[in-house]
């Protein structure tokens, strides 16, 4: 295999993992963040929690191999981006540990308030990356501060920091957030039952409209923060176009009380957009606001050909396997979550 | 401070602190797992409370150890952004494979035993259990296959054009025997440290003669491996020593605090020096034991620190090739010491626990508090050893420290970042330490029934 196929495969593999984990823990941080709204009583709450108590860790990995696999096969990529967003990085792992603990803690104690605020602690968590992954990925497409030694040129710092809140980086990490909520609403009218299940629809009919503007708002800034207009990776063609049909219609399942289809077309509006985000990329990983000499690609940011093709013969061997028994996960806990006490898993 | 103390500080405390977590998973998983298994093939009753009960504990400490390990994969590119750009060929294979292959694994499975009673056919639930625990283990030799590489690397050349190293041996590099004695001595460590975990708790309860039938063949079982799991650390950690002789010789002089080169070496029990320990106040030797420990041989020769130290600089350069020695001293014995009270003590409970009415003597009153700190303290020293002994180098030989720190960090970054981990870990550790104690103490029943102990309404949710 040369080098450049490669180099090829890697970026592909990488921008499947980030889409896998849009995907799946999309719907996580949109439940996560709906949750203190939605279960009014203790018993909701338990059975909003358990519709994904069982598979967030598993696609929580998701990110852990995106990140392991960036490590591996493109080190200055890794290097660069997690040093640059020092931290926003830093607030999305408290996010994550806040959430994390809260699952397996806030039953430990029966007392009202401590559940309360494990449940809080869950929305926020959700909340924190759900924004900062939006923001940081716009800061991605729009371009960083990156110099001829593949490091921010600026010191980090506050300053910095904050500058990621541009414009375009709050409407990339407020979109991300509006869609997740939409897609959480939907993964919980398909795996809620009863009066639960009712309010979830009615607050993703809620959600839409707010949802669908940030995405038009989104899709207009991009055309003023980067250069997609001139300068494209690959012609992305119909994926933006696919993905914007994808979510029109999903109002029509919404309104019809599909909550399947409604859930499907949302998941294919959230990964189309992703493929046309990596499309738009490539073969850049990382763009630099300075200079285009000093942008990160595939090619001055990978490992060597040996690396890589030893961890594409791992990855060969072990990701179906690992698809299939996360698929097998979903497919045994299929049936709908009612807020019966008798029936729930604390 | 500057960046680079800081960075180090960051990475040291929430490293010890994922490391607090991740022994007991280790270990206690393979316990839980039997004892469902003996469940299953008996269908006595006491297996499944002992299952419920020691699981729970499992689950409240496994959280902490996911939610902390997260921090740590991300933190190479954070902190050490230069390291990653040096290594990342060679030590991203590890970690990505590790996520891969064990992550998901663990992960996936555990949900499916937390969540599956009664809904997953109950053969299926139990292979849960023990594929989470393969899979916790097998996240362990993998993330020490990464650190293997870098207390000695193998399998790399360094590129002339990039100056990064470069892997040219995959084999090589999961077949370091440097880390395979890291994973023989962790995992033995693991099993052992859930065995005293076990040990403690049970006695608590027996002295207060409770639930004996949970908590005498919880203790028995414990004694058993404990004793078993004890040896093999030591063997393991003397295995380590020999290692150590060929690859850091430094480590190991540092770790004796031997400054002149000794043929046969001593051993020594007890040095007071002062603080940079070159001073000797008093000290108790006991001859020929170091030159055993470090080559299985009465008589060879170990060298000392100042003549390393002249060998490095020639090898590599001017500079300070010496890690901090009162460190370095002081946690191998506080290890080491542990070790030989572990072994011990594991053999004697063993023994002692064949006699009837074992649990009224009085040494019994110690062993909840003892049983289950120690083997947390060895835990600690023995990292804090291996990574401070390791100094001035990040991997040995190749890349320092210093060279590693990632460049645009501001000293605000860093202490906001280091600040808020504490602040968080810390309250994390109480919510964790006092359920840990609210469920071992209240004992097998409140664990086999928590599905009743729901709160009635949330905060102004009245219905
Ligand atoms: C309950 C825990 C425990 C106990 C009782 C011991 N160790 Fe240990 N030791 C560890 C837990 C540990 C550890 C924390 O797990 C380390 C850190 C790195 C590693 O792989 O294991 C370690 C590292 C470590 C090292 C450093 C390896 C290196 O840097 O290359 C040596 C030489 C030993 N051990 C030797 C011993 C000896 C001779 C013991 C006597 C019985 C002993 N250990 C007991
Ligand atoms: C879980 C057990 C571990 C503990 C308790 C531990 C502990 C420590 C400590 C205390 C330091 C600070 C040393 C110093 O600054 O002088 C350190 C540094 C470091 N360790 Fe470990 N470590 C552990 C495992 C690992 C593993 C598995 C790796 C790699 C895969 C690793 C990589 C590093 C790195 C990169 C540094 C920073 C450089 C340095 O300051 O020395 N550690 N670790
Ligand atoms: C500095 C290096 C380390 C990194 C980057 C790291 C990374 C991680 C990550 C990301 C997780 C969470 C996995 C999940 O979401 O399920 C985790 C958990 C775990 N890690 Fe670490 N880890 C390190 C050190 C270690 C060491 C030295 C060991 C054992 C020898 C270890 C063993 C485990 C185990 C058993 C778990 C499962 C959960 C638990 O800890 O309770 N880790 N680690």
């Amino acid at each position: 295999m040369s080098y450049e196929f490669l180099q090829t495969l890697w970026f592909i593999l990488i921008a499947i993992l980030w889409i896998g984990f849009y995907f799946l823990e999309g719907f996580d941080f949109g439940v996560g963040m709906l949750l203190p709204f939605l279960g009014k009583k203790d018993e909701e709450r338990r059975a909003v929690i358990n519709t994904i108590g069982s598979t967030w860790d598993g696609n929580e990995v998701w990110l852990l191999t995106a990140g392991g696999a960036t490590f591996a096969a493109f080190p200055h990529w890794y290097a660069t981006m997690f040093s640059g967003f020092y931290l926003a990085l830093f607030l999305l792992l408290v996010g994550l540990i806040l959430r994390g603990v809260s699952f397996e803690y806030r039953s430990k104690n029966p007392d009202p308030k401590w559940r309360n605020r494990f449940d809080w602690m869950i929305a926020v968590g959700s909340f924190l990356p759900a924004l900062l992954l939006g923001t940081a990925f716009a800061n991605l497409a729009k371009g960083v501060p990156i110099g001829a030694d593949m490091n921010y040129v600026s010191p980090n710092g506050l300053a910095a920091t904050l500058g990621l809140l541009n414009p375009f980086g709050l409407v990339g990490g407020l979109t991300t957030v509006a869609v997740f909520l939409l897609h959480g609403a939907n993964f919980l009218a398909l795996k809620l039952d009863g009066d639960l299940r009712e309010r979830a629809r009615a607050i993703s009919k809620k959600l839409y409209f707010p949802a669908a503007l940030m995405v038009i708002a989104l899709a207009v800034t991009s055309y003023i923060y980067t250069d997609i207009s001139t300068k494209i990776g690959i012609d992305p063609g119909i994926v933006p176009i696919a993905s914007a049909v994808a979510l029109l219609v999903s109002i029509y399942f919404i309104n019809r009380k599909m909550e399947g289809w409604a859930f499907i077309t949302v998941s294919l509006h959230i990964v189309l957009t992703q493929v046309a985000f990596f499309m738009l990329m490539f073969p850049r990983v990382m763009i630099s606001s300075l200079n285009p000499d000093w942008n990160l690609t595939i090619y001055n940011a990978s490992s060597s050909q040996y690396t890589l093709t030893v961890m594409s013969l791992v990855a060969l061997v072990f990701v179906p396997i690992v698809l299939v028994y996360q698929g097998w996960t979903y497919y045994m806990f299929r049936k709908r979550i009612s807020a019966k006490k008798e029936t729930l898993v604390y | 401070m500057n960046p680079i103390t800081l960075s180090r500080w960051q990475f040291g405390l929430t490293t010890i602190y994922h490391w607090l977590f991740v022994p007991l998973t280790l270990g206690l998983g393979w316990f839980v797992a039997y004892m469902q298994t003996r469940y299953y093939q008996t269908r006595d009753e006491n297996y499944k409370k002992m299952t419920k009960f020691w699981g729970k504990l499992y689950l409240i400490n496994f959280a902490i150890g996911v939610v902390t390990g997260i921090v740590q994969e991300f933190q190479f590119g954070m902190n050490w952004s230069e390291y990653s750009r040096f290594v990342g060929d060679i030590f991203g294979a590890p970690l990505a494979i590790e996520a891969l292959l064990a992550f998901f694994m663990e992960s996936t499975f555990l949900g499916v035993w937390i969540f599956g009673e009664g809904k997953v056919p109950e053969k299926v639930h139990l292979a849960a259990i023990w594929l989470a625990a393969i899979g916790s283990n097998l996240s362990a030799v993998w993330i020490l296959i990464a650190n293997g590489w870098m207390q000695h690397p193998v399998g790399y050349a360094i590129n002339e054009v990039t100056g990064r190293a470069e892997m040219t041996d995959f084999i090589a590099v999961i077949g370091n025997p440097k880390a395979w004695v890291f994973i023989w001595h962790t995992l033995a460590d693991g099993l052992a440290t859930a065995s005293f975990l076990i040990i403690g708790v049970s006695a608590w309860h027996l002295i207060r003669k409770q639930y004996t039938e949970v908590f005498k063949p919880s203790f028995q079982m414990a004694a058993l491996v404990g004793t078993i799991a004890s040896v093999f650390v030591f063997l393991g950690g003397h295995t380590m020593g020999q290692y150590m002789y060929e690859a850091q010789p430094m480590k190991l002089a540092a770790l004796e605090a031997i400054w002149e080169t000794e043929q046969p070496a001593s051993f020594s029990i007890i040095t007071i020096g002062d603080l940079t320990g070159r001073q000797e106040v008093w000290s108790l030797h006991v001859p020929y034991v170091m030159s055993f420990l470090a080559c299985n041989n009465f008589s060879c020769e170990v060298k000392g620190v100042d003549q390393l130290q002249t060998e490095y600089e020639a090898k590599y350069g001017p500079g300070n090739y010496i890690p901090l020695m009162v460190v370095t001293y002081w946690t191998f014995r506080i290890m080491m010491t542990i070790g030989f009270i572990m072994m011990a003590a594991a053999a004697w409970l063993l023994f002692a626990a064949r006699r009837a009415g074992y649990e009224n003597a009085k040494w019994f009153k110690f062993l909840p508090f003892w049983a289950i700190a120690l083997p947390y303290f060895a835990n600690v020293s023995g990292w804090v050893l291996t990574e401070m002994g390791r100094q001035p180098w990040i991997v040995f030989g190749l890349l320092k420290v210093q060279d590693a720190v990632s460049p645009n960090l501001t000293i605000l970054d860093l202490w906001i970042s280091l600040v808020g981990y504490t602040a968080v870990y810390g309250i994390l550790a109480a919510v964790m330490f006092g359920l840990m104690k609210k469920y071992a103490v209240a004992g097998p029943d409140a664990a086999m029934h928590e599905s009743v102990d729901v709160a009635p309404s949330l905060l102004g949710a009245q219905d």
